[in-house]
């Protein structure tokens, strides 16, 4: 089948597959019993609390069991305020059950407890009409990507993708026939979104294709910047100006670790500002239930909510949106428990804040720890980690370092990471895969782990980078 | 729609959700083991972690073993296989990928009247080609080749026909291939070279006497090595039909056969786009291709359950056929297989001058009407596709069977009150 879609052959390989695929193995020859320098492959190349030891919010959980398997109900061991959400949520579902196809927008009673939580985040009122709940929050921007991206006409349409920034979304814009358009975040200046460099990208990308939307992850992945509003207000003249689609992947809004620093979402800052251009900013605002306090990555629950769309436009947005068919259940009931927490005097919220404090605190401890540690290595620097959910650390590699790796026909980075596979079974991600400015190399790994999954971590990580050090010095 | 989830599967799942419950002695052994087995094989022992975008490995080598087994021992490969967001997401995907050229040399994509509306959808969607080829009515809406050969004959005029879906059992009409027939299609699909989707999602669902269900896959290999090392192949199957009609999980899978390498890694990225698919869903799949054995303690109230499905559906599939059948203006074809009735109805010229000045296609104002007299929601046939100057109307046999016969009645009485209105 040599004919295919042209599209997808743009899309570069995945740089992950030979390290995904490495650490595949050596897990399997651990099991098998074969003596390594280490016990286990830790891997916190995704950002995936669950599977890096976090626990699940047992409320959350407990109402999701019952809900898939309603006889619990009959029994003592779960609390009231379990079986009265469960009751709500089931009389919400065709017959009763969460394995009933439902409407494509999502539950409507759920999409109305996301419409509240956003309006009581942001003080503004949230429209349920202009909000969509999908199989997690990508399919939601690819899915709105889609209907911006067409291939009909005879110039390309661009997106600015910030850089470094993960790759899901550029993959999804060439593969729709789109261009990526990179814009580089400022390093020196922990991560900043400048209004000058999203210029430079503009006017470079108005050479092979015409700009029409500009992605922002806040805060960032893998960054961990959260963007001031002096620096939101200006990417929000910056869209208007030059009459840009914004798109606001805020996954990472619960995720806020640095004490002076705050999230504010796109849709409640253009409130502020107000007319004109609170009236006209067209915005797209995208959320999930992955990470947070929730890190359900696994049940795919996501949303899109929509702003200032052109009326006209609706009814094709409307029609695209459908051809997705049901969300999946399941990510919807914990999009509904994401949008209403047990709240206090429910017998679930004492466990329920004890659950999500802990997640918190080991959280900060993590960054606390990841700082004080990366500050100690040397040729390592790191920008501070305000929020989301990985640290992006710089390696100040060797030259002797580099030159080996390219005898290895690797990036520097890519090269660090695949020793460091080999000799401590730890999966980080090298900067190249998420890009960097030329020169520079970076690592990401997932902060999202148990306290102590973060303890050998950093003692592997250390032991490592002190003998890689010495090796190519 | 009022059936009931099969118990063992539910209990499945809860554990895996709430995995405290492992320890409630209220669950049989074999849930217990099937829910620690899933959960060993999720990242950090949760279904609430990633999973490999292809699918969880575990579950992905159980639905080799299950087509294996389905199939007479065919071997099939765990790397073959690509689990989804239900059966649509694996279909989506395969399209994309496979659309491509402008002009005469676009994609030409082959799909039958009447159809399920998600191909014509996403068909429009990506910018291909749509190749209609007709089902034959009067012979039970069988898949005739020479129909398939004149609609790609015509096709080659002004686009590049790639690809050939067949929807086995039908949507909406029913039909069960037979394996003649589906030997016919491979054979044409080596000549002139078109990639085989098979979408058979209803494979559990075949009623008639005299029908069985034939996998594309199985009838291609039992055809010998020329056409099972070059015929290309996607298969579909999915959670939310058969016998566990768990649609809000989103469970699917998709079997390639015969896929060139490289395509297989441009495949990987398309699914990485959407990270993976729900675990939940991905758990029930496995517990379909796993289900309770014999000497297990959940074997005898699964059996009864899935028994009870697919029992009340052929009952209803009879009772539909011989209602609709006894209406005059109202034929309708046995329903083989899957879950609905397509039946054909003829409608008095007045009738369709009225809708005409309503502004709507002959089957749309019949529906509303129903609709509005009736509260009885059906989809025209005019959603699906069918023969220019014919009019159908498409109803699930899901409701329970007393609810279904009352149903059937009062669409019967219609029928014959719309008649009577416009003669």
């Amino acid at each position: 089948m040599q004919e295919m879609s042209s599209r997808l052959m743009t899309v570069r390989p995945d740089k992950m597959a030979a390290l995904v695929e490495r650490a595949a193995r050596i897990k399997e020859t651990l099991e098998q019993g074969t003596k390594k320098p280490y016990r286990d492959v830790i891997d916190v190349s995704w950002g995936d609390p669950q599977k890096a030891g976090m626990k699940p919010l047992t409320f959350v959980r407990q109402v999701i069991a019952a809900c898939l398997y309603p006889q619990l109900l009959d029994g003592d061991n779960l609390p009231m305020d379990v079986k009265q959400r469960t009751q709500k949520i089931l009389r919400c579902c065709d017959g009763g059950s969460v394995g009933s196809y439902t409407l494509t927008a999502g539950i409507p009673e759920i999409v109305e407890s996301v419409a509240q939580f956003i309006s009581q985040r942001d003080g503004v009122s949230a429209d349920p009409e202009n909000i969509w709940i999908h199989s997690g929050s990508q399919t939601s921007l690819t899915s709105i990507l889609a209907l911006m991206l067409s291939s009909e006409v005879s110039t390309k349409r661009g997106v600015l993708v910030p850089v470094p920034g993960h790759t899901t979304t550029p993959l999804s814009v060439m593969a729709l026939g789109g261009v990526a358009v990179p814009y580089f975040l400022d390093e020196e200046r922990g991560w900043e979104l400048r209004v000058d460099e999203l210029q430079r990208a503009l006017v470079s990308a108005r050479e092979t294709c015409r700009p029409i939307a500009l992605y922002v992850i806040n805060p960032g992945n893998p960054t961990g910047h959260i963007q001031s509003r002096k620096s939101m207000e200006e990417v929000i003249r910056f869209v208007a100006e030059n009459k840009l689609f914004l798109l606001a992947d805020e996954v990472y809004q619960s995720s806020v670790y640095d004490t002076d620093s705050e999230f504010v979402s796109y849709k409640k800052l253009l409130h502020e500002l107000g007319p004109p251009l609170s009236h006209t900013l067209e915005l797209a605002s995208f959320h999930s239930v992955s990470k947070g306090f929730m890190g359900e990555c696994g049940l795919r629950g996501g949303y899109v909510e929509l702003l200032n769309m052109d009326p006209t436009v609706m009814p094709y947005v409307q029609q695209m949106l459908q051809l997705l068919t049901t969300p999946p259940v399941v990510g919807q009931i914990a999009l509904e428990l994401m949008a209403k927490p047990p709240q206090p005097g429910d017998p679930s919220y004492l466990l329920f804040k004890r659950e999500t404090e802990l997640i918190r605190s080991t959280l900060v401890d993590n960054v606390k720890r990841v700082q004080q540690v990366l500050k100690e290595l040397p040729a390592v620097s790191c920008q501070p980690i305000q929020g989301g959910g990985f640290a992006f650390p710089r390696l100040h590699l060797t030259p002797k370092a580099i030159r080996k790796a390219k005898e290895a026909d690797m990036e520097p980075d890519m090269f660090y990471c695949t020793r460091l596979l080999e000799d401590t079974g730890l999966l980080l991600s090298p900067g190249c895969v998420y890009g960097q400015k030329e020169g520079t190399y970076h690592i990401r790994f997932s902060i999202l782990t148990a306290a102590d999954v973060m303890e050998e971590l950093l003692r592997r990580l250390s032991a490592f980078h002190l003998q890689f050090m010495k090796d190519f010095s | 729609m009022g059936q009931k989830p099969i118990t063992f599967l539910r209990q499945v799942l809860a554990m895996c959700a709430y995995p405290e419950l492992l320890k409630d002695s209220a669950f049989p052994d074999d849930a217990k083991q099937r829910a620690r087995r899933i959960l060993e094989a999720c990242g950090g022992q949760s279904i609430g972690a990633y999973s490999a975008s292809q699918g969880i490995e575990c579950i992905r080598q159980d639905v080799a073993r299950y087509i294996e087994k389905r199939d007479g021992g065919i071997p099939s490969s765990p790397d073959n296989i690509f689990l989804s967001t239900g059966a649509s997401d694996a279909i989506v995907t395969m399209l994309k990928l496979m659309v491509s050229g402008e002009g005469r040399t676009r994609t030409g994509v082959m799909i039958s009247i009447p159809q399920y509306p998600l191909y014509s959808a996403t068909l429009a969607e990506l910018g291909a080609v749509q190749i209609y080829y007709y089902l034959d009515e009067g012979k039970c809406w069988s898949l005739d080749v020479a129909e398939l050969r004149r609609s790609l004959q015509a096709a080659r005029e002004h686009c590049n026909p790639r690809v050939l879906c067949i929807i086995n059992p039908g949507n909406p009409t029913g039909q069960v291939q037979s394996r003649q027939c589906i030997e016919d299609v491979i054979r044409l699909a080596k000549e002139e070279r078109l990639f085989l989707m098979a979408d058979e999602v209803y494979q559990d669902n075949v009623y008639a006497e005299g029908c069985k269900f034939h996998s594309f896959k199985k009838v291609l290999f039992e055809m010998g090595p020329e056409y099972s090392s070059t015929v290309e192949l996607a298969s579909f199957h999915s959670t939310s039909k058969c016998y566990m009609g768990e649609c809000g999980f989103r469970g699917g899978y998709m079997e390639v056969v015969n896929m060139d390498p490289e395509v297989k890694v441009q495949l990987l990225k398309l699914v990485s786009v959407r990270l993976c698919p729900p675990v939940p869903g991905q758990a029930l799949l496995d517990l379909v291709v796993n289900p309770p054995q014999p000497d297990e303690p959940s074997y005898n109230t699964f059996m009864k359950e899935r028994t009870a499905v697919l029992d009340a559906l052929a009952e209803k599939a009879r009772m539909t056929e011989e209602m609709f059948n006894a209406v005059p203006g109202i034929t309708c074809n046995p329903v083989q297989g899957a879950m609905y009735t397509f039946p054909r109805i003829t409608l008095p010229q007045r009738a369709m001058d009225k809708a005409k000045e309503e502004g709507l296609v002959p089957d749309m104002y019949y529906c509303m009407r129903l609709l509005e007299e009736e509260g009885i929601c059906l989809v025209p046939g005019s959603g699906f596709g069918q023969r220019e100057g014919t009019f159908h109307f498409r109803m699930t046999i899901l409701p329970p069977t007393e609810k279904l016969k009352i149903v059937l009645q009062k669409i019967s009485a219609f029928h014959q009150r719309f008649s009577q209105e416009f003669s």
